[in-house]
């Protein structure tokens, strides 16, 4: 950024997008809303109270407190305690974290993959769109959810030895090869349209490779909905982690993530202590909620019907 | 036909109409659920407290125990002592297996030879016999290996199959889970009980029915029975609380207070002969699952102590088991034959000492292990597991805890395939000989140390517990039981955390017998109007 120079950033400022942006208040708050979460979950180690992964720290004796400004509340645990004594803002922050962690590195993943598989498919057709367009066809005709708990659940099976680090790897991959699809369907229709037009054709005339065709003409121009898709799939992503640990399938009980914490708290709901589930679900309806939001907006902003 | 009243509802509606046309009228369907499911219905495959108590619904022994926890007799009328080795049992006339079959010698025989052989988990419960020998077809003598007095109580668990439907099926051989051996008798049973399996879905549901032609008169007047098991504690509290279940175990502790002030169900309470400990790999050189290599830490008396002495239990009673347990020293409970209580005394928690130990024995900043834990068999289990590895964190210990459910965690440890890990233990003949024989013995032949699943091995516990198993006379072996005790809580084979209390819930018109074992024998319930 050193060649910054203010007319430089006042262009930026008054690009389209960024006006519809500063003019679209859902925009504002979603952006503000989702930034507090990723900076909470990135500066976890600095900011939260306690470390709920170190186990030593842990205080059993301090187990299912309620939240500070109930009569039995501690101070020293703002949104109280869960059943092994972490404190619950703490657990939400570092659980937050691994919850976007995974949703991110699977959805750049897929995208990868969706976007090499889906230009393969669309540039070359024939037998190669084929065979790729029906293994997105087989895949969508399993719900995702269910594709993701099969795929965890031979990985567990594969790597019984699997250590926590594996364990995230599994995940990451389960949802992944789930999420990949809607990307080279998406990715494989405009690639249809955009080779036969003259500029593809140009291109090829003059002898330019296939593969450099590819890259450097065809994808910037079917990268736009690949956005607005990615935004929201990150989303998707991040319910889709919480529903394998909610089921028990995901990140491992010493170090929770959103599902798992809401999975713990989901068996002391009947017995009173709501607050164990009821904010880690409220964390997750956030995050999602503004990264759906966000998705939206771009959505918007980016449809030339639209503007 | 008018389509509009064909709507899925009004399909529904003639179908339960014809379901309930075909059920005589007053059917009785009693709904259990449980926190896991029997993994098998073969009556020899696994030891487990849940499985037994469901199997021996359908496959009865010799000699059970009835509802007042007595021996009674079953498919043996009577038993006597005619030497020391010796003992004469005349079996029941007149019982015959679900598909007709007539109960003979012949199959106390097989299902001995079954029990005792590969892939058997009951062989604990006949490792003493010698062989059987068959006087008649109704009239047999069992020879023990040494003067076995206990016998009677030993095989109140060797459940009796039927010979000729074995071999017809290829089952003469116990379904085998850690080697991935399943066979007819997994799926199917014949035995001679008061109900028959009608239906098996392993993990979802599993329905049985009344046996009508059963030779004995029972309590009961229900016809058939749904077991289903549910995982998650709040949804099987919640199936509880809508009625959509009639008996369930266990209630989550959390949840008896809520389900005790419901007006329409009752909270059956009371002590658990089980004892809930952790076992450590002792025999490896190596330990397979830790960051320590090259020795085997836990080979170290001090090791073994300063995880002992890490454990905070009172802590774990008070808040991770709400109360419901009673922390012990021993690895039987006061209820037991032979039970000491001068050495009802634990090690003082003490992390201070424990991290000295750790020092000692040249671990001062601790080491890494995996703890195996299962997810829904025990109250609690995997909590416990998480608190203790809290616990063993404050000294330096990292665990890796892989909590787990019972049908991958069972066949994992029963094949030895652990570090560290958690079992609880029933004597179920209530005896001392059903823990020092197949839990603190070394493992060896006829199911000596079967689940002596971390091989702790001291040559004198194995002696005092084969002359525990002859001596007659009471004062003198309840002595016998009292040293073999001892040298295995001074050598620290096990860790013993406590006695768990038994939670099931019912609706308040049934009438359920609780046994101290977690015993559930359907025969005993009574559905009142």
């Amino acid at each position: 950024m050193s060649q910054a120079s203010p007319s430089a950033w006042a262009r930026w400022w008054d690009s389209d997008l960024v006006h519809s942006f500063r003019h679209s208040p859902t925009a504002v708050v979603a952006a503000l809303l989702a930034l507090a979460c990723v900076l909470a979950a990135v500066l976890a180690p600095w900011i939260a109270p306690h470390n709920p992964f170190d186990l030593a720290t842990l205080e059993l004796a301090d187990s299912r407190l309620p939240p500070a400004w109930s009569a039995e509340g501690n101070p020293k645990y703002w949104l109280g305690t869960d059943d092994q004594g972490r404190d619950i803002l703490s657990a939400l922050m570092f659980g937050a974290r691994i919850s976007l962690l995974v949703g991110l590195s699977s959805v750049a993943l897929s995208v990868l993959l969706g976007v090499s598989l889906g230009l393969w498919a669309g540039f070359w057709g024939g037998k190669w769109d084929a065979l790729i367009m029906r293994t997105c066809d087989v895949m969508l005709s399993f719900p995702a959810i269910l594709v993701a708990l099969l795929i965890a659940g031979v990985g567990r099976a594969l790597f019984p030895q699997a250590h926590e680090a594996l364990a995230f790897g599994v995940l990451i991959a389960s949802i992944t090869l789930t999420g990949w699809v809607q990307y080279a369907r998406t990715v494989r229709g405009s690639t249809l349209v955009e080779r036969h037009k003259e500029y593809v054709q140009a291109a090829r005339v003059t002898g330019v490779s296939p593969a450099r065709i590819m890259r450097r003409h065809v994808l910037p121009n079917v990268m736009g909905p690949v956005l607005v898709l990615a935004t929201i799939q990150v989303a998707t992503a991040i319910i889709t982690e919480a529903t394998l640990s909610f089921l028990g399938v995901g990140a491992p009980p010493t170090s929770p993530s959103l599902g798992t914490l809401i999975r713990v708290g989901n068996d002391y709901l009947f017995s009173g202590e709501w607050w164990i589930t009821i904010f880690p679900g409220l964390m997750l309806v956030l995050i999602s909620l503004s990264v759906n939001l966000l998705g939206d907006w771009l959505r918007d902003a980016l449809n030339p019907r639209l503007q | 036909m008018n389509l509009k009243t064909s709507t899925p509802v009004w399909r529904l509606g003639t179908l339960a109409a014809v379901l309930a046309l075909a059920l005589p009228a007053a059917a009785v369907t009693l709904r259990i659920a449980n926190q896991g499911d029997a993994l098998s219905m073969d009556p020899h495959s696994l030891n487990e407290s849940l499985q037994i108590t469901v199997v021996e619904n359908v496959y009865e022994p010799l000699i059970w125990r009835d509802d007042k926890f007595k021996l009674t007799p079953m498919l043996a009328t009577s038993w006597k002592q005619t030497a020391p080795t010796v003992w004469r049992f005349e079996l029941r006339k007149g019982v015959t297996f679900h598909d007709g079959t007539p109960f003979t010698a012949d199959d106390v025989i097989f299902s001995y030879e079954r029990a005792k052989g590969d892939g058997s988990d009951m062989k604990t419960y006949v490792g003493q016999i010698k062989e059987i020998k068959k006087l008649s077809d109704h009239s047999i003598d069992i020879i023990t290996n040494q003067p076995f007095p206990i016998l009677p109580e030993m095989i109140t668990h060797w459940n009796i199959m039927s010979k000729k439907w074995c071999e017809e099926n290829q089952a003469t051989k116990p379904v085998d889970r850690r080697k991935g051996i399943e066979n007819a008798a997994s799926f199917r049973a014949n035995g001679t009980g008061p109900f028959r399996l009608r239906e098996r879905q392993p993990g979802v549901r599993t329905t049985f029915t009344r046996n009508g032609s059963y030779w004995g008169k029972i309590p009961t007047n229900v016809d058939e029975v749904i077991f289903t098991p549910i995982g998650n504690d709040a949804t099987r509290v919640a199936a509880m609380l809508s009625g959509e279940v009639d008996v369930m175990e266990p209630v989550p502790v959390q949840d008896v207070e809520r389900i005790k002030a419901n007006a329409k169900l009752n909270v059956l309470q009371g002590p658990e002969l089980r004892v809930i400990f952790l076992g450590m790999d002792q025999a490896r050189e190596e330990l397979l699952y830790s960051n320590v290599k090259g020795k085997n830490p836990f080979k170290d008396k001090r090791v073994r102590q300063a995880f002992y002495q890490a454990i905070d239990i009172e802590t774990i009673k008070s808040r991770v088991m709400r109360g419901a347990a009673t922390p012990t020293a021993l690895m039987l409970t006061s209820q037991i034959n032979g039970y000491a209580a001068d050495l009802a005394k634990r090690l003082p928690y003490d992390p201070e000492a424990s991290k000295k130990l750790l020092a000692e024995a040249g671990y001062p900043s601790g080491f890494e292990v995996k703890m195996n834990c299962p997810n829904d068999r025990y109250v609690n289990d995997a909590e416990i597991c998480q608190a203790v590895a809290a616990n063993l964190a404050r000294v330096g210990v990292k665990i890796n805890l892989e909590a787990e459910t019972k049908g991958s965690y069972f066949p994992k440890i029963l094949s030895r395939n652990t570090s560290f890990y958690m079992l609880g233990w029933t004597a179920s003949t209530v005896d001392a000989h059903n823990v020092l024989y197949p839990i603190l013995s070394s493992p060896g032949e006829g199911g000596r140390g079967q689940f002596n699943l971390g091989a702790y091995n001291n040559p004198k516990v194995d002696e005092l517990t084969q002359q525990v198993a002859s001596e007659t006379d009471t004062k003198k072996r309840n002595a016998l039981i009292r040293d073999a005790m001892k040298i295995h809580q001074d050598d620290i084979g096990h860790l013993p955390l406590h006695q768990q209390a038994l939670n099931w819930a019912a609706k308040k018109n049934i009438q359920v017998v609780q046994l101290p074992d977690n015993g559930m024998p359907w025969k005993y319930i009574v559905v009142k109007p």
